[in-house]
């Protein structure tokens, strides 16, 4: 039966492309076996590869209690049952699309507005993504994406739809930021190969950096977007939850103002309430499009994952609460930045620097100095250490295509505090160790290297040198060239 | 044939404009040697003239030369007019049925839009192939034009009296007031918009366990609450598995992901027509899927033929399209019949034979009403021995037997545990939302109100069916006997003046502008016979019949 079964199934069904059979599930496998519970299983693997944000629930919670009415099993929201439980229409319940399009305003500061008649809704970011392949691209085409980019991409954008991600190379000696050199080789390098380029995806915050795209970058891509005619499609899931300065741009707005020439139809923004709201169990996304072609197309995908009316009349009164969402925004704001706050700040206690970022649920921490050679193979044997010895499930570079080898995303919202704390004790420990084994080792090889009287002269003082950095501050286990060592 | 006629023209213009100078060089030889025989060919415009011999010469060489001059144009021309009509004919393997394995109207429009793309700056922003198939994809269908008119102008007794009365959205009404009533007695425990299940570990019941990332397959317990539904459905002849459970939002979404579990682009399902319309829709748009009618005919009560399966198979064989599977849906839509046990055990035999999948959506199975009683092909599987289960898949969902088309809760119920991890994993892109499923979960628990709410829906529906099959009788109109579902297949053919697909189409038009009535037409089922129409009668109350009635008969009175 298995031999026979294998051949019925389709390509999708048998091949690789849900990722995960990848390497990089080891970790959440360790945590699945093992989850750590702050009361029942102190030992356990403590879950830090997961972007959720818990830090804000209570007050959602709150509300929830307060207004009954939004609730149609409720006695006093009951006297819409009749309206909700068969409403399936794909364009969703208009107060919900309304009270969506506000919000995705307010989120934005006020600086941009949006129509509720282009929010088209899909089963989360992540069916935002795949409904926004199949409008824009055919088996085969591509999109270009900055490194590091958020691993699920590859699921998302190209599992059903084929779609293929080609890399624009970033590096840390700019912080990773997104240069129009860059840009234009990875254009031409994938039409040499003869693979169409049908779109630009950015994530802005940016994952796994926690860093937000500058306005001249904004505008840059945009001018190139109309220029080359390929689609750019901003992910802004993170756009709430930009905690500190510089503040958010989002591509609207820059569509708007900064570049009167943008051939608006080439813009299409992926929203959802999974990560701002901390709501990703209610598998809300949203496709915002100033393509009417596509807005026309995506909203008759969305049967494929619309979202529950009882959901939506639910959110619907929720968003439209425009004092209580500008005083939640404030407040998850305010924790996020503590919480991101005590995390770098206990982590440069052992001498470990994070890339500054000032949005997200996650930092992106550099361990390039632990690494026992440059490669993405040590990377993974330093992560397999990390899940197993360390037990913290943290996602490795080479997991989001990260060509330099070294950084880690450690997401840390989705925890209270005290279990933070176990985590961040964790690291400094392992990295205290790990210190203190190297100098161990360093001071083995000098010693042999002084014995060895065959040894050359030349590896002992690069020895020596190494060994006395290694002395003088734990700072220097980082990569010397490092711009990011004091950063935080 | 009709651009020959045009080439016609120009051609013999450029002829007589010839023949005046040939017969003036001929007229100078003709003046050297007199008598020479050969000149009458040579020179066959004199020969007509002088009226000797000529005549037949002079009329048949320019008509030859006519001839030949046309061939070497056609010859000539490039080929694309000619090419479309050759792949029915050509043998399979050939190039042509290569692209024509892929439901030919994507690959069609692919084209058309690569070649708008090679033109930098073409008017059009790029949408994709599949993106402008989808998006002109119902407009021709008259099943969703129906319900397009129907939305922007809905009837309402009181506020608008004039506005199109809707039988075309299989949507139950009838039985509401129960769930409603259900849910504001459940009313204490509301958090975050779910309900606290019973019996649930109190972790579940905190704010994290509806608001964090849950699996996108659907929680367990609400596989095990929609097990025990669907056990109960079948009259508890047949228990299901959690375990081969995936819940997806809506029927939708899991007919498509079941679809791209099984088949890859350009494959083929064979699907007994009529059918469910908008399956051409939900499988065909994204996948690449395509689907192939296999007609049943009124004269056998539309039941499935084994012998009809095979033919198209081998129709499909020989295109060069691979079939994998038989798609059927039990209860019917659109007929409402019931699919006997017999049947069954040909189709599972026939699934087998030709070792491809058999898939069963039984989204009606809760909502029969009629004396022939329904049997599930999990019952029927079972029955089976040595039966490779792996190729049967089974479709339910919530949106018709519980009334919640809005909740979004569909299922793929599968035998074979690699199409379930696949399905599982393809599950994210639909989820459910947790409150929703939490709100479910409490639901389907409560057994008392479960069988209570099975029993009065089924009693309602079959007299609402009643009600409505006898009504239309008034006006002459005759129902399929049907015996589940929200609908009946009545036959209008006696009402439509040509016997044809156009006239029936027709006769929807005068339906849905002169009576206001929106049904579904046969053809958007891909059935054989014109004439047939699915009407829904479970959006309906009691007090709408008399004017359903008093509609319908404007149109069938004015055809004598």
């Amino acid at each position: 039966m298995a031999a026979n079964s294998g051949e019925l199934l389709s390509r999708i069904a048998t091949g690789d492309g849900h990722g995960e059979n990848s390497s990089y599930f080891d970790g959440w496998k360790a945590y699945d076996m093992n989850p750590f519970d702050l009361h029942h299983n102190r030992d356990g693997v403590i879950q830090m590869g997961l972007a959720e944000n818990q830090l804000s629930l209570d007050l959602l919670e709150e509300w929830s209690l307060n207004h009954p009415e939004a609730s149609i099993c409720t006695a006093q929201g009951a006297s819409q049952f009749r309206r909700i439980a068969n409403f399936q229409d794909y364009h969703g319940l208009p107060e919900f699309r309304e009270a969506m399009a506000k919000f995705m305003g307010q989120v934005r500061g006020g600086k941009v507005t949006f129509d509720a008649d282009r929010v088209v809704m899909c089963g989360g970011a992540t069916g935002a993504q795949d409904t926004l392949a199949f409008c824009l691209a055919d088996p085969g085409d591509a999109y270009l994406v900055p490194t590091p980019y958020y691993p699920a991409f590859d699921r998302d954008c190209c599992w059903r739809s084929g779609v293929k991600l080609l890399p624009i190379e970033c590096h840390s000696s700019n912080g990773f930021a997104l240069t129009r050199e860059a840009l234009v080789s990875a254009y031409d390098g994938a039409r040499s190969q003869g693979i169409r380029v049908k779109g630009i995806l950015i994530t802005n915050p940016s994952n796994p950096l926690g860093t937000i795209m500058g306005r001249a970058t904004l505008a840059m891509l945009a001018e190139f977007a109309t220029e080359r005619r390929v689609h750019l499609i901003s992910d802004e899931i993170y756009a709430g939850s930009v905690f500190a300065k510089p503040d958010f741009v989002s591509i609207a707005e820059v569509v708007e103002r900064d570049v009167p020439g943008c051939d608006r139809d080439l813009v299409h923004i992926a929203y959802s309430l999974s990560k701002d709201f901390g709501l990703p169990g209610f598998r809300v996304g949203i496709i915002y499009s100033y393509n009417d072609a596509v807005v026309a197309c995506a909203r008759k995908m969305s049967s494929f994952g619309l979202v529950s009316s009882q959901t939506q009349y639910f959110l619907a009164k929720m968003l439209s609460d425009h004092e209580f969402m500008a005083r939640f925004l404030a407040e998850s704001k305010r924790r996020l930045a503590a919480r991101h706050d005590r995390f770098t700040s206990g982590l440069r206690e052992v001498g470990i620097g994070c890339l500054h970022g000032n949005a997200g649920l996650f930092s992106w921490m550099d361990l390039r100095g632990m690494l026992r050679e440059k490669t993405p193979e040590a990377e993974l044997e330093l992560w397999r250490v990390i899940i197993h010895k360390v037990k913290l499930n943290v996602s490795p570079g080479t997991s989001f295509h990260c060509d330099e080898p070294g950084w880690f995303r450690v997401c840390h919202a989705n925890m209270d505090d005290a279990t933070m704390e176990v985590a961040l004790d964790r690291i400094r420990c392992f990295v205290r160790k790990h210190h203190h084994q190297q100098q161990q080792q360093k001071a083995k090889a000098k010693l042999w290297a002084a014995r060895g009287p065959l040894h050359l002269s030349l590896p002992r003082r690069g020895g020596a040198a190494a060994s006395h950095l290694a002395l003088s501050s734990p700072l220097a286990l980082l990569s010397p060239q490092s711009p990011m060592v004091h950063a935080s | 044939m009709r651009d020959d006629d045009d080439d016609f023209g120009p051609t013999a213009s450029r002829k007589k404009e010839k023949n005046p100078s040939q017969s003036q060089s001929s007229r100078d030889r003709a003046a050297r040697p007199r008598a020479d025989g050969g000149m009458r060919i040579v020179v066959p415009l004199q020969g007509v003239v002088q009226g000797r011999g000529g005549l037949v010469l002079g009329s048949l060489i320019p008509c030859a030369l006519f001839y030949f001059l046309q061939l070497y144009i056609k010859r000539n021309r490039p080929p694309p007019a000619t090419a479309p009509q050759a792949p029915p004919g050509s043998p399979p393997g050939s190039a042509s049925a290569a692209t024509g394995n892929a439901s030919s109207t994507p690959s069609s429009i692919h084209r058309s839009y690569s070649r708008g793309l090679l033109t930098p700056r073409a008017g059009l922003p790029a949408l994709s192939a599949r993106g402008a198939f989808v998006r002109s994809g119902d407009e021709d269908s008259l099943y969703y034009a129906g319900l397009r008119r129907c939305a922007d102008d809905p009837y309402h007794p009181a506020s608008n009296p004039d506005g199109i009365i809707n039988l075309g959205l299989a949507e139950n009404h009838l039985s509401l007031d129960l769930v409603g009533r259900w849910m504001e007695k459940h009313a204490g425990a509301a958090r975050l918009d779910g309900l606290a299940g019973a019996g649930e570990e109190m972790r579940d019941l905190t704010i994290r366990g509806l608001a964090t990332y849950q699996p996108y397959d659907g929680i367990l317990a609400l596989k095990m609450a929609l097990a025990g539904f669907m056990r109960q459905i079948m009259h508890e002849s047949v228990s299901f598995d959690p375990s081969q459970m995936v819940i997806t939002s809506g029927a939708t979404p899991a007919m498509e992901i079941l679809s791209f579990c099984i088949a890859d682009p350009g494959n083929a399902f064979l699907v007994p027509s009529p059918y469910y319309p908008g399956w051409d829709r939900d499988i065909k748009w994204r996948t690449g899927v395509e689907l192939i009618p296999v007609p049943c005919r009124s004269t056998d009560n539309f039941n499935i033929s084994i012998t009809a399966l095979e033919i198209a198979y081998k129709q499909a064989k020989k295109r060069g399209v691979r079939v994998r599977g038989v798609l059927i849906s039990n209860p019917s839509n659109p007929t409402g019949g019931i699919v006997p046990r017999e049947t069954l055990h040909d189709l599972l035999e026939f699934a087998a034979d030709k070792n491809i999948h058999f898939i069963s959506d039984e989204i009606f199975a809760g909502s029969t009403y009629g004396s022939d009683k329904f049997i599930s092909v999990a019952e029927v599987v079972d029955e089976l021995e040595d039966y490779d289960k792996g190729r049967v898949h089974i479709i339910y969902g919530l949106s018709k037997d519980l009334s919640l088309a809005g909740f979004r809760v569909g299922v793929i119920y599968s035998y074979n545990e690699n199409i379930v991890s696949a399905a599982a994993k393809l599950a994210r892109f639909s989820s459910v939302s947790a409150p929703t499923q939490r709100l479910l979960i409490s639901m389907l628990s409560d057994q008392k109100f479960i069988s209570e709410y099975l029993k009065v829906n089924r009693e309602r529906l079959q007299k609402m069916c009643h009600l409505f099959v006898n009504a239309l009788k008034q006006v002459g109109i005759e129902c399929f006997k049907s015996s589940g579902g929200f609908y009946c297949w009545a036959d209008m053919s006696r009402y439509i003046r040509s016997y044809s697909e156009k006239g029936e189409r027709k006769l929807w038009d005068r339906l849905l502008e002169e009576a206001k009535v929106n049904v579904t037409p046969g053809s958007s089922c891909h059935c054989i016979e014109p004439g047939w129409f699915r009407c829904c009668f479970t959006a309906l109350s009691e007090e709408d019949i008399p004017v359903v009635v008093e509609r319908l008969r404007k149109v069938t009175d004015s055809h004598k």
